[in-house]
């Protein structure tokens, strides 16, 4: 405690107390941190080199899981891959482009009608669980008691019933729009934030400038204003996409769910690792994933971020 | 060019202009409020309802007994509800304040006390914004394993506590609180724990809130814990017996049941978020990665 009397006169802001002090306001969340975010993905790629089914000692393989997945595992190339890149490019930047509009959008609007809305786009995202998709199951339900057969049926588009969430055209589609519909989350609140932040004179002098429309006002104003929050908004819809890729098995029912239709990477880790317990090879497929979301995190960064 | 003026943002009261807006997006508004219109009815349709042929969207006699059914199953099952609830508000409160103590702690320390390793810890932790819980489910399980914290209530909890995002937020927060404030306390005599609880706490009020939310959003569905390292039935939560009451009934007359239960999981998250959406608006406006 004697010490911090004599570095007291420190640089505005950066109170030194020494480094015990910060450390122990730091420690709790750096231990629980190191215990359940970083000791498992060290865990998950050192795994990822071995052969481990639960029962005997992990046995190391080299780079056997990873040559495995890319040349072996037919139902990783042939459905697992194309399905999670058709999904991921449509719910990230898909869902990613439709938050920021409807921010832009809301921002436009005065505070009690902009609440109510935003309330609306953003409580999809406070439902997930398996509850909820019941409830997607009763309206894609296959039989004509099911309440998009019953409507479509009435509407006259389709004469027979359709079995959505078997049916392997439609799975994934479906997927999709559920997938979509709970992707206004806090990314959507970050950007919204950040266009009503925004200072109210650059707008003015832009339209003094000559900018002439809202959709030129919003490249040259509002996105280069905004930049840390579409980078916020970007990680986040990144992340919540794939971690929300668990919805497709929730909605067939069944791991694997039929015919692979809808079997994204986060299924096909859960296939491995917690039905058929080849534990070092989903660690593998597991960082293929996490090194799919940095990949597109740092193209993200490098669209936002500004230089220094 | 002659007429524009600049969008109007953040505008004080209604203009025609802004009808344009909310006739655009009020389609997608109705395609995003329908699912939730559909559990609430379907929640309180009657069993000849339920049935109905051809199906009905909007319930003409709410009843309860969805909900008395809910309750019934629990009877049955051996476990009382009364158990899971008191099994999930502890978890939730457990997980909700040890978060907010953590990120503060540390969004304090990262944000206003000079140490080495700070920008390191920073980096790593914006880095870790980007972690994807269900790509370590299985080292996680591995960890809480080798811990021997299995089928305690501990499982549930500590893997949660720390949010980088919720760390993230809190410590922008904290960045806007002027330096002077802290140095004047400082000189006064404050030690940091003093100037913690009494200058950085009050004035983070909104980002806390915020905190909060996440944590209960993430907590209160939570069944990866009670699916994974819980395996007796009396440490396991409210949400995974909803879910599993859900999964259970597919028949038509379990589906109003099922409906129920989403409704019941979903109503405390709402509420919450209605109660504090103003202070998470005003984190988020400082949420931004520079």
């Amino acid at each position: 405690m004697s010490t911090k009397k004599k570095t007291k006169k420190t640089k505005i802001g950066q109170h030194e107390s020494g480094n015990k002090t910060a450390y122990a306001f730091l420690a709790p969340y750096l231990i629980l941190f190191l215990t359940f975010i970083i000791i498992p993905t060290v865990i998950a790629i050192g795994l990822s080199f071995t052969n481990f089914n639960t029962i005997e000692m992990p046995s190391f393989k080299g780079f056997l899981n990873y040559v495995n997945l890319l040349t072996r595992d037919d139902i990783f190339m042939e459905y697992v891959l194309p399905n999670t890149i058709l999904y991921a490019l449509i719910v990230g930047p898909g869902g990613y482009i439709l938050s920021f509009l409807l921010a832009w959008a809301l921002a436009q609007l005065p505070k009690v009608p902009r609440t109510i809305l935003a309330l609306i786009f953003y409580s999809p995202s406070m439902t997930s669980g398996v509850a909820m998709t019941v409830l997607w199951k009763i309206i894609f339900s296959g039989d004509q008691t099911g309440y998009l057969n019953s409507w479509l049926m009435r509407l006259g588009i389709i004469t027979e019933p359709v079995i959505w969430l078997i049916d392997a055209r439609y799975l994934l589609p479906i997927v999709i729009v559920v997938a979509l519909w709970s992707s206004m989350g806090v990314g959507f609140l970050a950007m919204l934030a950040g266009i009503l932040n925004a200072d109210e004179s650059l707008y003015e002098a832009a339209a003094i400038d000559g900018v002439k429309n809202r959709f030129q006002e919003m490249i040259y104003i509002t996105i280069p204003t905004m930049k840390p929050q579409m980078l916020f908004g970007a990680v986040m819809a990144i992340v919540g996409t794939f971690q929300n890729g668990l919805i497709s098995v929730q909605l067939a029912g069944i791991n694997p769910t039929p015919g692979y239709a809808a079997q994204l990477i986060v299924n096909h880790i859960e296939d491995y690792g917690f039905i058929r317990y080849e534990m070092g090879y989903a660690a593998a497929v597991s960082v293929v994933l996490l090194g799919i979301v940095y990949f597109f995190s740092t193209v993200s960064k490098k669209l936002f971020q500004e230089k220094n | 060019m002659a007429g524009y003026k600049g969008s109007n943002i953040n505008p004080q009261k209604f203009e025609r202009g802004q009808l344009k807006i909310i006739i655009a997006i009020l389609p997608l508004a109705l395609f995003m409020l329908l699912p939730i219109i559909f559990i609430i009815c379907h929640a309180f349709k009657p069993m000849d309802e339920l049935f109905a042929f051809p199906p009905k969207f909007f319930v003409s006699r709410p009843t309860l007994d969805n909900f008395t059914k809910l309750m019934k199953a629990s009877q049955t099952s051996g476990i009382p509800l009364s158990r899971y609830v008191f099994n999930s508000i502890l978890v939730t409160i457990a997980v909700v304040g040890g978060s907010i103590l953590l990120s503060t702690m540390s969004g304090f320390a990262l944000s206003k006390l000079k140490f080495k390793g700070k920008f390191a810890i920073m980096e790593v932790n914006n880095m870790a914004l980007m972690f994807v819980p269900v790509a370590v489910m299985i080292p996680r399980y591995l960890t809480i394993n080798v811990l021997g914290l299995t089928d305690t209530y501990l499982a549930h909890v500590l893997p949660l506590l720390a949010m980088p995002v919720s760390l993230f937020l809190v410590k922008q927060f904290i960045d806007q609180v002027p330096d002077a404030l802290i140095e004047a306390a400082y000189m006064d005599g404050a030690g940091d724990l003093r100037v913690y609880f009494k200058i950085i706490i009050p004035l983070i009020k909104p980002a806390i809130a915020t905190s909060a939310i996440l944590a209960f959003q993430q907590v209160w569905i939570n069944v990866e814990s009670s699916n994974l390292y819980v395996s007796s039935e009396g440490f396991k939560t409210l949400a995974f017996y909803m879910n599993s009451l859900a999964s259970a009934n597919n028949t038509v007359a379990g589906q109003g049941v099922a409906a129920a239960a989403g409704l019941i999981m979903f109503i405390p998250n709402f509420l919450l978020f209605i109660v504090l959406q103003k202070s998470m608006m005003n984190t988020m406006a400082h949420s931004g990665i520079k």
